[in-house]
């Protein structure tokens, strides 16, 4: 009994941190999808995100909504940005150039943020009273519950958006032939644009959110999730969005098991241990086909 | 209609296309054909504005469209069928047709335009959920016609609609594509099957290695000694 509890309890945590991954997740495959690219400087977005909103509820005194809405919409841009400056440019250079610039934007932003924001931790305004609720033997969060319901709410908006919508049908079709996608009349740097900017504003709702439960934010905050959300997408598929989804939940509960029952220090291995494994034994992630190489 | 002077094409060092010149009348079907390799498909993909010619012209309508970007093409009339058909694997028929229309905005006529490849090509209707992956080879290269056709294209660029297809439908296909050229669509057509393609054809040009080395009335290529040998088979 004590154990059941014990574990759906590690559910309820691991579900909550996972859809924080699950929102990271994202963006690293949808940017992966479209452009072959793992966009080393999305954690750091996510970071840019958590400040963004930090800005605007402590100094513009926004509640939490419209902050985060703020914030989506200030790290769309930048996302956006980044795009046109550092990577546009490298469209048809080899891949390892654009994967270098990938990590020398994601040392700029951590390092412009230490520059810019101070390398201290900020304390996140308390925008959202926390209530703990104690249901039986289990005790929930109200932040969690709110970290889940946004998650899954932005995630429905994303799936609508990509099935339904012709930008989204047309960032599939690039993402699946380009050369095709552009004798549809798709103008590809446009879609690919947006792409950037969709990826980093789930990224920077995951930053809002992880500031809010944790309370602390800092310039380097963005590294370790990065990594974790980038193995969460491996996990499910890279380029396959239900796959990142699925790879962010998955990879929290395991975190939170690993942490409740063996020790929080292992935490961190677990997730590298399941990284090693997918690609020994099944590199194209859970949701991932047989390989389709292009040629 | 479409005054193609002199371009040259490189891959890298390679020059695949050397100072073609090709003329297409509105109303037409115009077909290029050649062997492997002869660069029938760079042809077409540097219309489309894939490739960009080093050097020469291309005039639509009236307009140098050389170099200018592929989706920029589309919106001038232009539309091809890629060699391979390229269809959107992952997608259904339906969303396939949809991204044919992606640079259109009027609905109403969309649906109509919708209504007529469904009446084209009534397989697709029967398959309009199903995922084009799934499709037989016959039914991507409708699908990758139809698609091609919901952009309200002026010009039709077709490269090699019949390969590998059963002969049965290779005649189905070609028919299909005598049809839409009499409804109005003007017809670039490429092709190895020349003697299907001259069958249909009122002009061509033959491509070997990069350049032309015939042109002429399609009947009369077809008749000729040298086409005859080379490409027919006797
Ligand atoms: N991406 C490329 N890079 C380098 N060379 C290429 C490329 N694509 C085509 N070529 C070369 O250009 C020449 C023309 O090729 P193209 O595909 O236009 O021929 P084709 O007439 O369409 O042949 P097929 O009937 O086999 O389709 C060939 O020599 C080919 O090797
Ligand atoms: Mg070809």
């Amino acid at each position: 009994m004590e154990f059941l509890e014990q574990l759906i309890q590690q559910l309820i945590n691991g579900i909550s941190l996972g859809s924080i991954y699950a929102l990271i997740a994202l963006g690293y495959t949808m940017v992966y999808g479209i452009i072959k690219l793992i966009n080393f400087a999305h954690g750091d977005i996510y970071m840019i995100g958590a400040y963004a909103g930090f800005f605007a509820t402590a100094n513009l005194g926004l509640p939490f909504v419209p902050a985060l809405i703020v914030s989506m919409v200030v790290a769309g841009l930048i996302g956006m940005l980044i795009e046109r400056m550092a990577y546009r440019p490298l469209r048809h250079a080899p891949k390892i150039a654009v994967l270098i610039t990938a990590i020398g934007i994601s040392l700029l932003l951590e390092y412009g943020g230490m520059l810019l924001f101070t390398p201290q931790p900020r304390t996140f305004p308390n925008v959202l009273e926390s209530v703990t609720y104690h249901m039986g033997p289990f005790v929930v969060n109200s932040q969690q519950i709110i970290i889940l319901v946004v998650s899954v709410i932005l995630m429905v908006i994303l799936t609508y958006v990509v099935q339904k919508t012709i930008i989204g049908k047309a960032m599939r079709a690039v993402s699946f032939d380009t050369d095709a996608a552009q004798l549809m009349g798709i103008d590809v740097d446009r879609i690919i644009s947006a792409t950037f900017g969709i990826g980093s504003a789930l990224a920077a709702a995951a930053g809002v959110l992880v500031g809010i439960y944790y309370n602390s934010i800092d310039p380097l905050m963005g590294i370790m999730p990065g990594l974790k959300a980038f193995v969460a997408a491996v996990l499910g598929g890279i380029g396959i969005i239900p796959g990142a989804m699925a790879g962010g939940v998955i990879l929290g509960v395991i975190e939170a098991l690993v942490s409740g029952f063996i020790s929080s220090t292992f935490r961190d291995a677990a997730a590298f241990a399941i990284l090693i494994i997918i690609l020994l034994f099944k590199p194209s992630g859970l949701f991932g086909k047989n390989v389709r190489e292009k040629v | 209609m479409l005054n193609i002077e002199n371009i040259n094409v490189y891959y890298g060092a390679i020059h695949a296309i050397k100072d073609i010149s090709i003329n297409v009348t509105e109303g037409e079907i115009v077909t290029l054909i050649g062997a492997n390799g002869a660069g029938k498909s760079t042809t077409l993909r540097t219309i489309s504005g894939l490739l960009k010619p080093k050097s020469g012209k291309i005039d639509f309508e009236g307009q140098n469209i050389a170099g200018i970007p592929a989706q920029a093409i589309v919106k001038q009339g232009i539309s091809q069928v890629p060699e391979g058909r390229r269809v959107f694997a992952n997608m259904t028929v339906l969303e396939n047709l949809e991204l044919g229309a992606y640079i259109r905005k009027d609905k109403a006529g969309i649906k109509e335009d919708l209504n007529s490849v469904f009446e084209r090509f009534p397989r697709l209707l029967e398959r309009k959920v199903q995922l084009a992956g799934t499709l037989s080879g016959g039914e991507q290269q409708m699908l990758a016609m139809g698609r091609a056709l919901m952009s309200r294209p002026r010009l039709l660029l077709l490269d090699e609609p019949s390969m590998g297809l059963a002969p049965l439908l290779v005649k189905e296909i070609f028919s299909i594509v005598k049809e839409i050229n009499q409804t109005g669509t003007t017809v670039l057509l490429v092709e190895q099957n020349a003697n299907m393609a001259l069958s249909i054809a009122h002009k061509a040009y033959v491509l070997e290695t990069g350049r032309i080395t015939l042109s002429g009335d399609a009947k009369k290529l077809a008749a000729s000694e040298e086409v005859r040998k080379a490409y027919l088979g006797g």
